[in-house]
């Protein structure tokens, strides 16, 4: 397998980006949530790894938008909160 | 009766250990000898039966709290004992701790920094809200790198290995340490320790996980028996307080007298022994222990865990009042959202009447009737009447005029179940949501519940002995809540694939069939008394040849439809044709529906079935629920009446084809085994070719298997030429009513190749399926091809070969149902308090999200279709009518393969055999 293999690049892995703080705040007061009411995505998680090398440190507590394209509702957009493990 | 509000609700709740003070402070009595009862049969003090316990016996009063035995909670009671014993729900626990800290100073074997790290780590994903399995693994992870240390970082002392020997025996590189040099260890555990390991020093203390004194439950949690000989019984954990009593006190007596060390400690191990057995009689590594008569004792695990354990039997699941089980019959007559009810249920089972000015009359009328109204039709009478003080009165035909008197306003009147109260229907499994719906009430004589066919798909019942429960709902707001949402009308589309469930089946499908089929025309006796039993008017005649007037079984059906529906789609019978000549299908399988009228093709399976039925879908969709029950319901009223004047039978004389087809059959088989017989010798001369990727073996099978099942299909071909559209059996596997054409063919052609795993049969005798055969013989018949037809009959080695295969289709299905029962449990635990909030994301009880929006799309899967959002086809022809038809795909959509996976989701041993072989996965 070639190193430069990046997973977000892969047709079946939604887009992830990685919040700044004053959207996150956005997000959250859009969602009128809490950091703790959010689903979780581990920092171990590849995505997350890719996002840590490509723009920046990822810590926990960081907010991580995820867009998913749904035949649906064509695009679906989810928040998960960076946590340890 | 509850009768006050509840005014607090329960905001948390915490778990922890008790020490062995808090046991002794709880404690009403110390039990210490083993005699439950004196010779008078009076309770001994400070025995297993101390009154201080709690009383049982109706009469008697409790010591401690001076109570009567059914206003008594029961108190608990303790046993001192002579020496520690390890606690078997801890094991665990305590060996991580062992491990975890110093075997001198006690401390937990990391650093400062190391254990503050870990602890922060811990609250931040606290903070984070992160569930609490991953803050456990946490403390998982801490308590694993401390054991990895060898050396202690606070007294430099060095770490032995600790080892668990299973149950409850600890060891220190091979050296047993006792429960007491345990717990002088765990004593030694500082409480700012133990926060990084999860514990809460507040609340538990490690060594508290080593009792030195053992709660005994109050009487009226082991209940002693009196059989019917006057002698008494007691409970098991009676039984094995008793057993740690005796050792207990013989353990003491020892131990003081200054036994050897040897009989002390085999005691001390015995005494561990049972009370590891008290609390969990399956702890493996150990005997269960028994009773005289060697039947194991059930101990406390045994009262929770399982499906008989308090929590699935008695916490999840509850008996219930109002409710009735009986066999099920059909009824076509009626409605599918009512259900026959048989009188003495209806007697039985009651509806509160709450009197008001408004209904005093009535209620008075209704109790004056008493508690069995006589004679025809059925009238509902009262069997109780609940008066303002809350006393309950019986009605009986002699007090039943004097309490109608009485009646005022505030009473409840118990009313007999009467036409139309709105019941709850289920059958077990209940699988998914339409296992349990709302059905109108109609009292009926005899004594099954009886329900309209379309409805035993949903609920997969058949009437071979099946029962099923009915629930009487019991205030305004149920009943409301379950016609709005439980009425079966609202359940005609499912939420799992977005088409009907409910609709016609079997002979719905046949009748209207035949109704439809090619230009069937009906004299005016028979049109009127198909039509006779539905609300419509008949349609315009058509003048036959013979000058009289017929009615076309299209121009009937057309009746049963909105007048402004448009469809068109191909039926059942399509036959696939390489081109298909539409309108003009030669099997009038083309179905064009306009302005409400059939124009051409046939209604079946396609249009009315449940899982494919098109028109009832559209109709369920568009129309709504009320709509399409009344469709429903006059439908299969129409089909019914349609196969009554018709007539409809089949037999085995079905299957029944001429001579020479039979001898075609023969030389077709006969071919095919010669070709076979050519492989094996190919193979044997090693003159096979070999394919690609394969053995030389699996060639072969590969090449016979396709040799085989190539004969098989010609054999069902030849059958199947005899067999027209004439043919009952025939008519119903085309319709979709029942069966297949590969049915027919096993039938009257040839059974075929029998398998297990997916090859030919091989197993049972040294090189050889069956000793009629060779060692070594790889033919067909001696690999378990049947050639014979089910009609014909089948040789015993083929009988044989038929019945291995049929177990591993038994087998799988018994498989499948328990693993699939196994996961269904374990989702619906995950999922049942998750919620649907007004924003339409998905919550659980904390408030965490679960999805930011239902299914990522928020579309309810039982108003999709078939899971989409909206049905572009059909829109586009509605807009455009005829010429949308190119633009829109409007011949086949995924129908038939949802129809197709949902019924095998559902179906029974028996049946699937059946249905699965010639499933057709389309794609699309
Ligand atoms: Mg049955
Ligand atoms: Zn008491
Ligand atoms: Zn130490
Ligand atoms: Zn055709």
């Amino acid at each position: 397998m070639s190193e430069e293999f990046n997973v977000l690049e892969h047709e079946l892995v939604p887009e992830h980006h990685l919040l700044s703080e004053s959207e996150e705040k956005k997000a959250l007061a859009e969602l009128q949530l809490t950091k703790d009411q959010l689903p979780k995505i581990r920092i171990s998680d590849p995505c997350v790894a890719t996002l840590d090398q490509a723009v920046g440190p990822v810590e926990e507590g960081r907010i991580i938008k995820i867009v998913r394209r749904s035949p649906t509702s064509g695009v679906s957009v989810c928040h998960r909160l960076v946590i340890r493990g | 009766m509850i009768g006050q509000i509840i005014t607090k609700r329960i905001s948390s709740i915490k778990f922890s250990l008790l020490s062995p003070d808090e046991i002794r402070k709880m404690s009403a009595t110390k039990i210490i000898t083993a005699d439950t009862y004196d010779d008078d049969g009076f309770p001994i003090d400070m025995g297993l039966m101390d009154p201080h316990l709690g009383v049982i016996e109706p009469g008697l009063r409790c010591k401690t709290c001076g109570r009567k035995a059914d206003e008594c909670p029961g108190h608990f009671g303790h046993i001192d004992l002579a020496m520690p014993v390890i606690h078997v729900g801890y094991v665990k626990e305590l060996k991580k701790l062992l491990q975890s800290t110093c075997r001198t100073c006690g401390r937990l074997l990391l650093t400062r920094e190391q254990a503050e790290d870990y602890t922060k780590q811990m609250a931040r994903l606290e903070e984070l809200g992160g569930d609490t399995i991953d803050v456990g693994l946490i403390s998982k992870e801490t308590a694993k790198d401390a054991a990895s240390r060898t050396v202690c970082p606070h007294c430099g002392a060095v770490q032995l290995k600790i080892t668990l020997d299973k149950p409850t025996t600890f060891r220190e590189e091979g050296h047993k340490l006792t429960p007491k040099e345990v717990r002088e260890r765990l004593e030694r555990i500082p409480d700012e320790d133990l926060p990084p390991l999860g514990i809460d020093p507040d609340s538990a203390r490690p060594e508290w996980m080593i009792l030195t004194s053992l709660p005994v439950p109050p009487v009226a949690v082991r209940p002693s028996i009196t059989l019917e000989s006057g002698d008494r019984s007691e409970d098991d954990i009676t039984h094995k307080l008793v057993d740690v009593l005796r050792i207990n006190q013989r353990l003491r007596e020892n131990r003081d007298a200054g036994a050897p060390q040897l009989i002390v400690e085999d005691l001390w191990e015995l005494l561990q022994y049972h009370i590891t057995t008290y609390f969990d009689n399956q702890t493996s590594g150990i005997p269960p222990a028994r009773h005289r008569s060697g039947r194991p004792l059930k101990t406390l695990v045994q009262r929770l865990k399982g499906k008989e354990g308090r929590f699935r039997s008695n916490l999840s699941g509850k008996r219930v009042n109002f409710s009735a089980r009986t066999v099920i019959s059909p009824d076509p007559f009626l409605s599918i959202n009512e259900v026959g009810v048989p009188e003495d249920a209806a007697r039985e089972l009651t509806v509160p009447l709450h009197v008001n000015d408004w209904n005093l009359q009535i209620a008075k009328e209704l109790v004056i009737r008493g508690p069995k109204p006589p004679g025809k039709p059925y009238l509902p009478g009262v069997n109780y009447v609940l008066r303002n003080d809350g006393r309950r009165i019986k009605v009986t035909d002699k007090n039943a005029e004097s309490v109608s008197e009485i009646l005022e306003q505030g009473f409840i009147v118990e009313r007999h179940l009467m036409d139309g109260d709105i019941v709850l229907f289920n059958r077990q499994p209940s699988l998914h949501r339409m296992s349990m719906m709302a059905h109108a009430v109609r009292v009926m004589d005899a004594k099954t519940f009886r329900f309209n066919l379309s409805v035993c798909p949903p609920y997969n019942a058949d009437f071979d002995g099946d029962e099923m429960n009915l629930h009487v709902l019991q205030s305004d707001e149920a009943r409301a809540e379950a016609k709005i949402l439980m009425r079966v009308q609202e359940h005609i589309l499912s939420p799992r694939f977005g088409g009907p469930v409910i609709g016609g089946i079997h002979d719905h499908i046949t009748g209207v069939f035949l109704l439809t089929y090619k230009d069937s025309k009906f004299d005016e006796e028979e049109a009127t008394h198909i039509m006779s039993r539905m609300d419509v008017d008949l349609p315009d005649p058509i003048e036959g040849i013979d000058g009289k007037k017929y009615w076309r079984g299209k121009d009937l059906f057309s009746m049963l439809l909105p007048n402004d529906i448009h469809m068109t789609f191909r039926a059942s019978i399509c036959q696939k044709c390489q081109e298909c000549k539409r309108e003009k299908c030669e099997n009038d399988a083309f179905v064009v529906i306009r302005s409400g009228k059939l124009i051409t093709g046939t209604i079946d399976e396609k249009a009315i079935g449940a899982f494919k039925g098109r028109i009832l879908d559209k109709i369920a969709r568009d129309y709504g629920p009320d709509s399409a029950s009344s469709f429903l319901n006059s439908v299969t009223r129409m089909a019914i009446g349609a196969i009554g004047i018709r007539g409809f039978t089949t037999g085995i004389n079905d299957e029944d084809i001429p001579m020479d087809a039979k001898a075609q059959i023969e030389e077709v088989l006969r071919l095919a085994m010669e070709k076979v017989n050519s492989y094996v010798s190919a193979y044997r001369h090693g003159e096979l070719e070999q394919m690609p990727g394969r053995s030389l073996e699996e060639t072969l099978e590969v090449e016979i298997m396709k040799e085989l099942g190539k004969a098989r299909d010609q054999a069902g071909h030849i059958a199947g030429r005899h067999l027209g559209m004439e043919n009952s059996a025939v008519i119903m596997a085309r319709c979709g009513a029942r069966g297949s054409m590969l049915n027919l063919s096993q039938m009257a052609g040839c059974i075929g190749q029998q398998a297990v795993r997916g090859e030919r049969l091989r197993r049972g005798y040294w090189n050889r399926t069956l000793p009629h055969f060779m060692k070594g013989d790889l033919g067909a018949e001696a690999r378990g091809f049947v050639r014979s037809s089910y009609k014909s009959g089948l040789s015993p080695t083929e009988f044989f070969f038929h019945s291995m295969g049929g177990r591993e289709g038994l087998v799988d299905t018994a498989v499948r149902t328990s693993r699939s029962g196994y996961m269904q449990r374990r989702l619906i635990n995950a999922l049942e308090d998750l919620k649907v909030m007004q924003d339409g994301s998905v919550q659980n009880t904390a408030g965490t999200i679960i999805q930011f929006r239902y299914g990522e799309d928020g579309i309810d899967p039982s108003r999709s279709v078939q899971g989409e959002p909206v049905d572009i086809d059909d829109i586009i022809l509605d807009v455009l009518g005829e010429e949308g038809e190119d633009l829109a795909k409007v011949t086949e959509k995924g129908v038939v393969s949802y129809g197709i996976q949902d019924r095998d989701l559902l179906e029974t041993p028996e049946d699937a055999e059946s249905e699965t072989e010639d499933s057709e996965f389309e794609e699309e």
